[in-house]
């Protein structure tokens, strides 16, 4: 009983760790159709602003809140990814549209450039550089629709981004002059310390949890009951189912999907900032963190079936569990005294590695059966 | 891209031949040693662009697993050399076995033991390995993202299982290839080396031929017509899943030869050949050099990958900047890559932007419809 609920608890948060980063991307994969190569690399921005939070927290002005740092940091994780999503939205993938293939290339072209900022480029003024861009894209809209219909618009939001590289530049050199961890660029992985009521572990029935683990859950949780929420109940989750059922009818309708494609993006790639926040609790945090979970997050997404957000839980649920049985060869415990063959391959495949090879190629022995995934997208067409 | 653009002007083909050849037999003679190993490893490299480019450019699969294959091809040239040379090592069997105790050589090592079962084993292994991967996915009607989502997988499949197997392969240390023999020499050794460039180049040339001959007639209409539309071929009573099937493992075979050559050049293979960003960047080369051309290809892995060894000499940070916008770039300006659009109307184009060059009228609606065509 407790060697099974350990197993089910250590599934558990395997599970919610694919499920909050695999979630971002089965809602910009599935309902846009969008390969974003690029989540992986969000999810690393997501991580490095906890991180980037966590510092400035330990500064005086802060330091009595900084056991609220991680909260905070789920927040701003949001933000900041979701930024540079919608950035990326408006400057690549609104042209590829329709071309995954092409998209697929381009955003491996963006991770890179991710991943060689991170390292190059110091990440006090990397935040500046974030700052700016957050500022820049969302003064404008923030203008009264008088003033934003104004012939002298376009000069307005010339200099509201001129406005936002000053304080993009000025928050910058204020973070690099008073934290000097940030000041100058690493290639070096970094650590995120929880606070201090996130160590330790929990009792529950016996069995120890650890409190982090516990967290990512709590996280994952939320992060899942928002975005259904926000899919099913209100106007622009409305709007956005709208437009993924049939983008031509609601354009006719008079949905702006053009803005639908752009919420859609941001939510979707704020999700990956989110699940970075989680990942920084379980390792260190480099340029090539989100690498790691992106072709997971993908097969989560093609197991589950494309746009069905029941079918990411289930799927990120099911490969948890299934990683753990395989790859801490959990079935010889339980069946201590099986065949000889049996347990040697049990014993062969039970690494980390090893579980990864055998759960990739049941997954694409499942898809065999059930190509379109565990709950396909039903609908008449010979091709989508 | 449509039949008229395949156009070559001959003049033009035969001189850059002419050019191409003189600098291939003048290369050895001109480069020092490094660099000439440097342009083996490069035109090694092409014969795998050569296979994205015909699964790719001509089928319309982006697979990103090609490393696969390319791994598998070079793992086997590598078993063949450690285990011919392993004669002064303990039990007879390559040295890295003893590090982890292994005293009994894995039965799978054994038929390594012959040379012609390798020869043949560097191209039918990874064919076969392709085919069967290919068969699997295509039988479903798995395609177009998923397809390549699904060979990124696999990928990590083989990475892993390479990577972990320290006993049967050397795991994440790969295996040397620069100190063992081959006729007697070491394969290390500079006149191996410059024997190793002809034998790349020569390849290099042969793969095309075999390529452009796969692709001409109706093979290659029927590899385009999937392509362009899938749905039609089917219909008009051609069952793609066996096309897409023989033109993976036709590149797949390609990449095992490519990897082998390359293997030798470079001394290793490791599982860091089937890494997810070696994989992608295969594409890349096809991508800028033009898909649908198969002179592109190899140049743009030709060309790429000097520029990726010159610009890291000199500016280590700067690579990734430049290739992640060469990616964009390609992908948003150049969709047909340097060759197609030097083949296609760019330059005429860029002219009459200038005004040096009168412009053609041409029938709007024939434009239309032929990029409606092409976009399905």
């Amino acid at each position: 009983m407790e060697l099974l609920l350990d197993s089910l608890f250590n599934g558990v948060a395997i599970g919610s760790v694919l499920l909050v980063a695999a979630l971002g991307l089965a809602i910009v994969f599935g309902l846009m159709g969008v390969i974003n190569l690029a989540h992986g690399e969000l999810m690393m921005l997501g991580a490095y602003t906890t991180y980037v939070t966590q510092l400035i927290f330990k500064l005086p002005v802060l330091k009595p809140f900084y056991n609220s740092y991680i909260i905070v940091s789920i927040f701003l994780a949001f933000i900041v990814s979701g930024v540079v999503g919608i950035l990326l939205e408006k400057t690549i993938i609104r042209k590829l549209y329709g071309s995954p293939l092409e998209t697929l290339l381009a955003t491996w072209g963006v991770s890179l450039i991710l991943q060689q900022f991170v390292r190059s480029v110091p990440l006090a003024y990397g935040s500046g550089l974030v700052i700016s861009l957050i500022i820049g894209l969302f003064l404008p809209t923030s203008f009264p629709s008088k003033i934003k219909e104004s012939i002298n618009f376009k000069y307005i939001k010339f200099s509201s981004w001129i406005f936002a590289a000053l304080t993009g530049v000025l928050t910058g050199s204020i973070i690099s002059s008073s934290v000097s961890k940030l000041s100058r660029a690493s290639a070096r992985n970094v650590d995120v310390t929880a606070p201090s009521w996130m160590r330790g572990q929990v009792e529950i029935i016996g069995t120890a949890f650890p409190k982090t683990r516990l967290m990512i859950i709590v996280i994952t949780l939320i992060s899942v009951i928002a975005i259904t929420l926000f899919l099913n109940q209100s106007a622009w989750g409305m709007r956005i189912r709208a437009v993924t059922q049939n983008r031509k009818m609601s354009d006719c309708l008079g949905i702006s999907t053009e803005k639908v494609d752009i919420i859609t993006f941001g939510i979707g790639s704020g999700l990956a900032g989110v699940a970075g926040v989680a990942v920084s609790l379980l390792g260190s945090v480099g340029p090539n963190v989100g690498g790691n979970y992106i072709v997971g997050c993908f097969m989560v997404v093609v197991l589950g079936g494309v746009g069905n957000l029941l079918g990411t839980v289930l799927a990120s649920f099911g490969i948890g569990i299934m990683t753990d049985l395989i790859g801490a060869g959990r079935l010889l415990s339980i069946w201590p005294d099986m065949p000889l063959p049996l347990s040697n391959t049990i014993n062969f495949f039970a690494t980390t590695s090893m579980a990864r090879v055998m759960i990739f190629a049941l997954i694409v022995i499942f898809l065999q059966f059930k190509p379109t995934g565990l709950f396909p997208q039903k609908g008449r067409m010979v091709e989508n | 891209m449509s039949l008229s653009k395949i156009k070559f002007d001959k003049k033009l083909v035969l001189s850059f031949w002419i050019i191409l050849i003189a600098l291939i037999i003048a290369a050895p003679t001109i480069l020092p040693v490094f660099r000439l190993n440097l342009l083996g490893r490069y035109l090694s490299l092409s014969i795998v662009a050569l296979g994205v480019d015909l699964i790719w450019g001509y089928t319309g699969l982006l697979s990103l697993g090609q490393g696969i294959f390319f791994a598998l091809g070079g793992y086997c040239a590598a078993m063949y050399l450690q285990i011919t040379s392993s004669s002064e090592f303990p039990n007879n069997i390559p040295e890295f076995f003893a590090l982890y105790g292994v005293e009994k050589l894995p039965f799978f090592w054994e038929p390594f033991r012959s040379p012609v079962f390798t020869f043949f084993a560097i191209w039918i292994i990874p064919a076969l390995v392709a085919g069967l991967i290919g068969f699997l996915v295509f039988r479903n009607r798995i395609k177009g993202v998923y397809f390549s989502i699904l060979t990124q997988a696999s990928l990590l499949v083989f990475f892993n299982f390479f990577n972990g197997q320290q006993k049967l392969i050397n795991g994440t240390n790969g295996l040397k290839t620069d100190v063992t023999q081959l006729f007697g020499q070491m394969v290390g050794s500079e006149s191996m080396q410059r024997m190793f460039f002809w034998v790349t180049a020569i390849l290099v040339i042969a793969s095309w031929f075999f390529a452009k001959w796969v692709v001409k007639g109706r093979f290659g209409n029927i590899l385009i017509g999937i392509r362009d539309d899938e749905p039609r071929v089917r219909f008009t009573g051609y069952n793609p899943v066996i096309f897409k099937t023989i033109i993976f493992s036709i590149a797949g075979g390609l990449a095992g030869i490519s990897g082998a050559l390359y293997t030798v050049q470079s001394g290793i293979v490791s599982p860091q050949f089937m890494t997810v960003p070696f994989s992608i960047e295969m594409v890349i080369w096809v991508a800028v050099g033009g898909r649908g051309t198969l002179l592109g290809a190899i140049l743009g892995a030709v060309f790429i990958n000097y520029a990726k060894s010159l610009v890291s000499e000199a500016l280590p940070a700067s690579w990734m900047f430049i290739q992640g916008g060469l990616f964009i770039l390609v992908v948003t300006a150049l969709p047909e890559g340097v060759l197609g659009w030097i083949q296609g109307d760019g330059p005429r184009n860029l002219l009459q932007r200038f005004g040096l060059k009168r412009k053609i009228e041409t029938y709007p609606s024939l434009e239309i419809n032929n990029k409606e065509g092409n976009n399905e």
